[in-house]
């Protein structure tokens, strides 16, 4: 559109990410958006970086806005690209690859780590720590084990530094004033935390000063100015960080500590050049924390969009994402003459908590140990509440306040709707509560797609979770979190996540690290974590033959008289008269008592002794017969109908997709079995819309269908889509059936896997994500290397002996 | 012998059962399960559930049970008794080895 104004924004952090949605949502015909970044990459959640580091989360979990969203949303990208200058007068901003003009300009350049100006701050091995880059340099220079030394006892060098000593590195932290955290922190506080830390195997040395950084080619070691010397292998830096201003500089904009803004956002002396972010300076006042972050994208997109908001900072609240650490502080603890405090200790326990009080108000909250009404104090301060009424109990927490009854849900319950539960996206619980009766939302991840609160740090899932048990009541069923089975607590998605995040590539080593409470698990888990292991891990995982189910092991369906029964390959549900008699010499060969036409175009043969089955498949070897896997979670059959070969109102060659699909697929693993058909014309022959993957052909092309079920549930199967050739349709079933594998849990079916999440979703990443479905398909045929070995054919060679012989056959007489 | 004296008979090598794993004896119509423990404990239990006749010896073996392959009921392979909610008992036999050999007291 000719009215379309330029917007250029420098810098792709959280901040403009938040910006380019409100800007999107509210008029995606105001400006042509232009973002640069001089990393490599979009907009994540840089909050996240240390669950990355620590390895409980992996990048692909905290990128916020992918590919798709820029496309969709027409963002030009120009990542990795640094901004080299900004021009006021010509209106231009030149980048590495070209200049670009503007109408308006928003920069977010964010922060710089401040680097101490020490000798050998240069020597590799010396790290920041501020972006993926530097995250994954410490990955891989933990993986080499050794020293690391982190200077910097802040929220960012002790989540450092714990991430490292999880790693397996020897960790010591240098601070250089008397406690940790002190901005955060009060002694008392900082002192338990100090403990915590060293009690996970880290030193800590307060009121150290670093003198040099010691090393020829490499970082060896880090000199104290007391002479103190340690051994390091890896530096990190994290004494604290600086406004980016160094375009704003260079261009002769207003700087003050960072880029002079008035509360409008605009800089100070150009009325269209905005900043954001950590980069800003608003009368003295610095922002690192992300939520007051986002409210300045708000701010900033309404401005832009002709309002006139202004943005007013306010108290923040901290947490640390160290695991096993519970710390909270909120507002202003120093202490003066007017102010008084009230203290909590609980030495056993490790728990204090300390409220700084001003005629009669809260100014400041420390907790440690136990942090859980942290909230709560935190919207006192925030709402200068008067607590003299309350004062003798208010340490205590809000359960204890008048005469409620000690229920966590009683203090959800008490708080009021404009009540803040998502400080880092700012949702109040207001939103929350009427988004889940209006959108029927049912779990914690509903919640976060559609309101965002919990989206960020994530710690505040847990008022989330309470939130919709209160909003829902009993029909509140927290999926999310049910075990697996009774050796953990952990769920399906999160175990899978976790063998993604930590490597774990053995079942001893998933129960170990994940902390199994069972010493090999049961007869629940072992066939989930090993399927989980096969299909994360193709090429490395060694199968853990004893974990599969009897049918899976003998390659066989065992019956109720333990007897089995084998069901040949047919594909596609075509067969010849070789085949057949080949089929009916078997029977005889072995007796077998009773064939039967199966419900998925295949013969059944029943009855089989365990030990008579390798001779069985010997013989039917030998007419061409490969195993069946009508015993497999995993592709049991593809169901066709003759199609435009014979039939009259055949649109498309419906046995030919069918046997194509099968030669590709079979022998695939995936959580639960997966059933198939192809119709050739929408009179459905093949009833191809019950099944797991059903295609039906029509004169245009290929309608593909999933998530259908005809067992213990009925239910047509959803519509994917329409594609035009044999090929295409043959890449989206495929890749289809990798994202199933991939996030399906264990003996989850499509239909279930689907609804839990979400029919469009998968129409999304399958239709419209073509990068997404090609890697998903990429994915699946590599997998297929290790996975297409006929287990018949196998066995007859003599694979797995033991398991179709006895041990011994005693003689009758046993000896007197 | 007296009828105390358990009648002891060789059945094969401990490394011929799989770990978390059974293999079977056939002693006239009888099939005795022979189950090796993932810290190679031996035990011997009649190759029949409880609950319908499953074949124990074909079920997943984890912390000194067995969970039976038709039904998952779940089975103590030191006494043969169902756990859990499950009421019934599977004939257990003794085994010890001598060496690397099993022997099943019958």
């Amino acid at each position: 559109m000719a009215d379309k104004q330029n917007l250029v924004i420098i810098g792709a952090g959280m901040a403009s990410g938040r910006l380019i949605e409100r800007l999107v949502e509210r008029d995606p015909n105001a400006y042509d958006i232009t973002l640069f970044n001089a990393e490599p990459r979009g907009n994540y959640d840089r909050i996240m970086l240390s669950p990355v580091l620590s390895g409980d989360k992996t990048y692909e979990e905290i990128v916020i806005h992918d590919d798709a969203f820029y496309e969709h949303n027409r963002v030009t990208t120009r990542f990795g690209e640094a901004v080299t200058a900004i021009d006021r007068s010509a209106k231009t901003v030149a980048g590495q690859n070209g200049t670009v003009s503007y109408d308006k300009l928003v920069i977010a350049t964010g922060s710089a780590p401040f680097i101490i100006p020490v000798e050998g701050k240069d020597l590799p091995g010396v790290v920041t720590y501020r972006d993926l880059d530097d995250t994954n340099t410490m990955i891989e220079a933990a993986a080499k084990g050794g020293n690391a030394v982190v200077i910097g006892g802040g929220l960012l060098g002790l989540e450092a530094a714990a991430g490292l000593a999880e790693r397996g590195m020897t960790v010591t932290v240098l601070h250089l004033m008397g406690h940790l955290m002190e901005r955060q922190l009060d002694e008392t506080a900082g002192y338990l935390l100090r403990k915590d830390l060293e009690s996970k195997g880290i030193t800590i040395i307060t009121e150290a000063s670093t003198a040099a950084i010691v090393g020829t080619d490499h970082v060896e070691g880090v000199m104290l100015e007391d002479n103190t010397g340690l051994e390091a292998d890896l530096v990190v830096m994290a004494v604290g960080i600086r406004p980016e201003v160094r375009l704003a500089r260079d261009a002769g904009m207003e700087i003050a500590r960072g880029i002079s803004i008035s509360p409008d956002m605009r800089t100070l002396g150009d009325r269209d050049i905005f900043a954001l972010g950590e980069c800003v300076d608003l009368e003295g006042h610095l922002f690192g924390l992300v939520a007051p972050l986002y409210e300045q994208a708000d701010i900033l997109a309404d401005n832009l969009l002709g309002g006139s908001s202004s943005f007013i900072p306010k108290d923040l609240a901290t947490k640390l994402k160290v695991t096993g650490v519970d710390l909270y502080s909120a507002g202003d603890f120093a202490e003066a003459d007017d102010r008084e405090e009230i203290v909590l200790r609980d030495a056993n326990a490790g728990v204090y908590k300390r409220l700084v009080l001003k005629n009669n108000r809260i100014v400041g909250a420390v907790m440690y140990g136990d942090t859980a009404d942290g909230p709560w104090f935190f919207d006192l301060i925030k709402r200068r509440t008067n607590i003299s009424e309350m004062r003798d109990t208010l340490i205590f927490g809000q359960a204890y306040q008048g005469a409620e009854p000690l229920d966590p849900m009683a203090a959800v319950a008490a708080l009021p709707d404009d009540a803040e539960i998502c400080g880092c996206n700012g949702v109040c619980k207001g939103t929350i509560v009427s988004a889940i009766g209006d959108k029927a939302l049912a779990s914690p991840d509903d919640v976060r797609a559609h309101t965002k609160a919990s989206a960020s740090c994530g710690t505040c899932t847990g008022l989330v979770e309470q939130l919709l048990a209160l909003t829902l009541g009993d029909a509140y069923n927290p999926a999310a979190v049910t075990p697996m089975c009774g050796c953990t607590d952990l769920g399906h998605g999160d175990v899978r996540r976790l063998i993604k995040a930590k490597n774990l590539k053995t079942i001893p080593a998933v129960m170990q690290e994940l902390e199994w409470k069972t010493s090999c698990g049961c007869a629940k888990c072992r066939p989930a974590l090993n399927y989980y292991l096969v299909c994360e891990w193709p090429d490395e995982y060694a199968d853990d033959y004893q974990s599969r189910f009897i049918n899976e092991r003998a390659h066989a369906n065992i019956q109720k008289d333990g007897t089995y029964s084998v069901v040949p390959r047919m594909w596609g549900g075509q067969t010849s008269s070789k085949e057949l008699r080949a089929i009916a010499d078997v029977v005889d060969k072995f007796n077998i008592p009773t064939v039967k036409v199966t419900g998925g175009q295949r013969i059944d043969m029943l009855g089989i002794k365990k030990d008579d089955l390798p001779a069985v498949w010997q013989d039917l070897g030998k007419a061409g017969f490969v195993s069946g896997h009508a015993y497999a979670k995993g592709l049991r059959t593809v169901k066709t109908c003759v199609g435009t070969d014979w039939c009259r109102f055949g649109t498309q060659d419906s046995t030919g997709l069918g046997v194509r699909i099968e030669k590709f697929m079979w022998g695939s693993w995936t959580p639960a079995k997966v059933k198939m058909a192809v119709s050739g014309c929408p009179r459905n022959c093949a009833e191809a819309t019950c099944k797991d993957v059903g295609v039906v052909c029509v004169d245009s092309g290929y309608e593909i269908h999933f998530a259908g079920a005809a067992g213990l549930d009925i239910k047509g199967t959803e519509v994917l889509g329409l594609v035009k050739t044999e090929d295409e349709a043959l890449e989206h079933i495929v890749a289809l059936t990798q994202m199933y594998r991939e996030q399906g849990h264990y003996l989850e079916r499509i239909y279930k896997w689907a609804k839990r999440i979400g029919h469009d979703e998968v129409r999304r990443q399958i239709m419209e994500d073509t990068d997404k479905r090609r890697a998903y398909f990429d994915r699946f045929v590599y997998s297929q290397k290790f996975a297409q070995v006929d287990p018949w054919n196998e066995r007859v060679s003599g694979k797995d002996k033991h398991e179709f012989s006895p041990l011994a056959t005693l003689p009758l007489e046993a000896a007197e | 012998m007296n009828a105390v004296t358990k009648n002891w008979v060789a059945v094969g090598m401990i490394s011929d059962i799989p770990r978390r794993g059974a293999r079977c004896v056939k002693n006239g119509d009888m099939t005795i399960a022979i189950f090796r423990t993932s810290d190679d404990r031996v035990f011997a239990l009649e190759d029949k559930c409880p609950h319908k006749n499953g074949p124990l010896s074909q079920g997943i073996v984890h912390d000194g049970c067995v969970t039976c392959p038709l039904h998952n009921w779940v089975i103590s392979l030191e006494n043969g008794e169902a756990q859990g909610a499950d009421e019934g008992h599977t004939r257990s036999f003794p085994v010890k080895s001598d060496g690397d050999t099993v022997l099943l007291g019958l």
